[in-house]
C-alpha cells in the first residue's frame, strides 16, 4: 500500500461510497541489547563484551518504537512489520516484537563487521521497495549509544527523519513531532513517508499478551541476507572506565552539613 | 589535515558546546598542520562572527539563509556538505548536543564518511584520528580510529575546554546556498523550558533526587538547592518511571549522561545504570539514609541521613555562603 490519503470508492447497493481509508504500511527497526542492569565483562579479544551470562533484551528505546508502530496500526489500520539486523540472536528481538503485536518479521542476517553506515545500508536495502509509509526505530541502542542508524537509514531511503521524538501526531498523511533539545523543545511537521526515532516518554510500551506470545512462537520469520561492507571506522580496544575511589563519609545527619560545605570549598574547591 | 567545525547557535546565540568543538579542532590542527574552518548556520547571524573571531578559526564560513533560522536536518546537512567541499576538510567536527547527535549521522551518510559519536578524547596518532568514547551508557570506554577519510566526529559537551587563542585574523566568507525544496521535515515552532531552566547536560552543578525524597511534593527541596547553586535539577530513573519528574531530567543510561563539576545525589541509592550516567562528574556528593548504598562507593563526600532533613539545611548554608 502506498502512502497518502487513499480515497477509495466502495460499491454498495448500487451506489459508490467514498471512504477515506488510510491503511498504513508500518515498519519498525529493532535490535537486541544487554539488559541495562547486567554486569559487563570485556572479552579476551579486548574488542567486545563477553556475551556469556548476559541477559539480552529488546533494546529499551525499541520498545517505544514497537509500541508506536502498534498504536498507528490500531488507529489507521494496516500492518506492522518488524526488521532486525544481526546474527541468530536478532530473532529473539523479532519474537519479542511479534509478541507485543507486530504482524510480520524480517531477519536481516548480518555478515558481521558492519559499521553504522554498513548497518544503515543493509536496513535500507531490506526496507527499499516495500512502500512503507512510516518507519519507527529507537533513538539509540543501549550498547554502542550512537543513535546513528535511524537517520542514516532515512538518508539511504531518501526520506526525511525526525529523531528522539517525545510526542507524535498523524492525520493519515502528515505528522507533527516534538523533539527535545538542551533547554527546550522543537516541533517538526513533515509529510509521510518519514522515519521517526523514539525517545523515552513517547508512549508507554505494552506487555506482550498470552495470545501474542503464542503467535510469536509459531510465526514464520522471513530471512534476507545483508551485503558485507568495508568499515570506515576501526575498533582498537575496549576498556573499563577509571574506577572512582570511594571518598569519605563526612558524618551523619544535618550536623554534617557545615563540614561538607567546608570540604567542598577548601578541599574540592568547587564552591 | 583540514578541519571544518560547526559552531552551534540557537536563536542568535552561540552555544558553549560549539566553542568547545572549535577549541578541540584548533588543537588537532596545531598538532597536524592544516586549516581550521568554523561554520556558522542561521538567519541574520552576522553578529556571531565577533564571538568566534578570537577562538582559533583560520576561516569563518557564514551560512545565512531563512531556511537555516531553525534547525532542519536536511538543510543543515546540505550546508555542511557544501562547506566540507569548499574548505577541502577531511574532518567534520561538531558537538554531540541534541542537534549535533541528529546532524552528525546524516552528514556522515551524505559525505560517505565514518562516524565517531560522542567522543570524550580525540587525538592524531601517526596521522590517524584516534578517539575514545563511552559505550554501554558509560560503563565501558571504546577506543576507535578513523580507518578512512573524511570522518565525522561529534564531541561530548562539557569535556573539551574552550581555549582562547591568538591566531591571525580569520577570513570571513558568506556561503552561497540553494536550499530550494530541500526541507521536507520542517521545524515550525520552538519552545523554551519554563523559566529558562538549565539542562542537566549543560550545568556546572547538578542536584538529583531519587525515591528517598518519598513524594513528588518534596522535590522543591531539590529545586531550591539547585537554584542556590545555580545548577540544574536531575532525577533517578525510578522517580521518572513513576511520573514524579519529567524524562528530560533523568540521569543515567536510559536518560542523560552528565559531567558537571559538582553532582549531588540525594535519596538515590545508585543503581548501575544511574552510576553510568554521572560517574564522570568531577566531584560527587551523596546523601542517603542507607550507609551501604552503592552511591557511596563513587561519592567523594557522603552524608548518611534523611535527604528531607539535610537538603533544607544544606540550601540555607549555601545561601549563607553567598552572602
Amino acid at each position: 500500500m502506498q502512502f497518502a490519503d487513499l480515497k477509495r470508492y466502495v460499491y454498495i447497493n448500487h451506489k459508490y461510497f467514498n471512504i477515506r481509508e488510510v491503511l498504513l504500511n508500518i515498519a519498525v527497526l529493532v535490535k537486541l541489547a544487554p539488559d541495562t542492569e547486567a554486569a559487563l565483562k570485556i572479552d579476551a579479544d579486548r574488542l567486545k563484551i563477553a556475551t556469556v551470562d548476559i541477559n539480552y533484551v529488546l533494546n529499551p528505546y525499541d520498545e517505544y518504537a514497537v509500541e508506536e508502530g502498534l498504536r498507528w496500526k490500531e488507529k489507521f489500520g494496516g500492518t506492522t512489520t518488524v526488521f532486525s539486523l544481526g546474527r541468530e540472536e536478532a530473532v529473539k528481538a523479532l519474537r519479542n516484537a511479534l509478541a507485543m503485536g507486530a504482524d510480520e518479521a524480517v531477519h536481516i542476517v548480518s555478515p558481521g563487521g558492519l559499521d553504522m553506515l554498513g548497518k544503515a545500508k543493509a536496513l535500507a536495502a531490506a526496507l527499499q521497495g516495500r512502500g512503507f509509509d512510516v518507519i519507527f526505530a529507537g533513538k539509540q541502542s543501549v550498547d554502542d549509544d550512537c543513535g546513528a542508524v535511524g537517520p542514516m537509514t532515512a538518508y539511504y531511503l531518501s526520506i526525511p527523519h525526525i529523531s528522539t521524538v517525545v510526542k507524535l501526531d498523524c492525520d493519515g498523511s502528515r505528522i507533527t513531532a516534538w523533539r527535545e533539545f538542551e533547554g527546550g523543545a522543537e516541533k517538526f511537521e513533515c509529510p509521510l513517508p518519514v522515519l521517526i526515532t523514539a525517545q523515552k516518554g513517547l508512549n508507554e510500551p505494552r506487555y506482550a499478551s498470552l495470545k501474542g506470545i503464542m503467535f510469536s512462537k509459531k510465526k514464520e520469520i522471513a530471512v534476507v541476507e545483508a551485503a558485507p561492507a568495508q568499515a570506515k571506522i576501526e575498533i582498537l580496544k575496549l576498556n573499563y572506565p577509571p574506577v572512582r575511589q570511594a571518598g569519605k563519609i563526612v558524618g551523619q545527619g544535618v550536623e554534617a552539613v557545615p563540614k561538607l560545605l567546608q570540604l567542598l570549598r577548601e578541599e574540592a574547591k568547587v564552591l | 589535515m583540514n578541519i571544518l567545525t560547526y559552531i552551534e547557535s540557537r536563536e542568535g546565540k552561540i552555544r558553549v558546546a560549539g566553542l568547545e568543538a572549535l577549541s578541540a579542532g584548533r588543537r588537532l590542527v596545531d598538532a597536524a598542520g592544516g586549516k581550521l574552518t568554523a561554520l556558522l548556520l542561521g538567519s541574520g547571524i552576522d553578529g556571531l562572527t565577533e564571538i568566534v573571531r578570537g577562538c582559533g578559526a583560520d576561516a569563518i564560513y557564514l551560512a545565512d539563509h531563512p531556511d537555516l533560522a531553525l534547525y532542519s536536518p536536511e538543510a543543515y546537512c546540505k550546508t555542511a556538505a557544501t562547506a566540507m567541499l569548499k574548505s577541502n576538510a577531511q574532518i567534520f567536527l561538531l558537538s554531540a548536543t541534541a542537534l549535533g547527535r541528529d546532524l552528525a549521522p546524516l552528514a556522515a551518510a551524505k559525505l560517505d564518511a565514518g562516524l565517531l559519536t560522542d567522543c570524550t578524547e580525540a587525538a592524531l596518532e601517526n596521522g590517524q584520528l584516534v578517539v575514545k568514547r563511552p559505550v554501554y551508557g558509560g560503563r565501558l570506554i571504546m577506543t576507535l580510529a578513523a580507518a578512512s577519510l573524511p570522518v565525522v566526529v561529534s564531541l561530548r559537551p562539557k569535556i573539551f575546554p574552550v581555549v582562547k587563542c591568538e591566531v591571525a585574523e580569520p577570513t570571513i566568507e558568506k556561503l552561497t546556498l540553494n536550499l530550494d525544496g530541500v526541507i521536507r521535515a520542517r521545524c515550525v515552532e520552538t519552545k523554551a523550558e519554563a523559566g529558562g531552566k538549565l539542562d542537566v547536560t549543560e550545568a556546572d552543578v547538578v542536584v538529583s533526587g531519587g525515591r528517598g525524597l518519598r513524594s513528588p511534593d518534596n522535590f522543591h527541596l531539590i529545586e531550591e538547592l539547585a537554584a542556590a547553586l545555580r545548577g540544574a535539577v536531575g532525577a533517578s530513573r525510578p522517580v521518572v518511571d513513576i511520573g514524579w519528574r519529567p524524562h528530560s531530567e533523568q540521569v543515567g543510561q536510559t536518560g542523560k549522561v552528565v559531567s558537571p563539576t559538582l553532582y549531588i545525589a540525594a535519596g538515590i541509592s545508585g543503581a548501575i545504570q544511574h552510576l553510568a550516567g554521572m560517574s564522570s562528574s568531577k566531584v560527587i556528593v551523596a546523601i542517603n539514609k542507607d550507609p551501604e548504598a552503592p552511591i557511596f562507593k563513587v561519592a567523594d563526600y557522603g552524608i548518611v541521613g534523611d535527604a528531607l532533613e539535610i537538603l533544607p539545611v544544606l540550601t540555607q548554608a549555601v545561601k549563607a555562603l553567598e552572602r
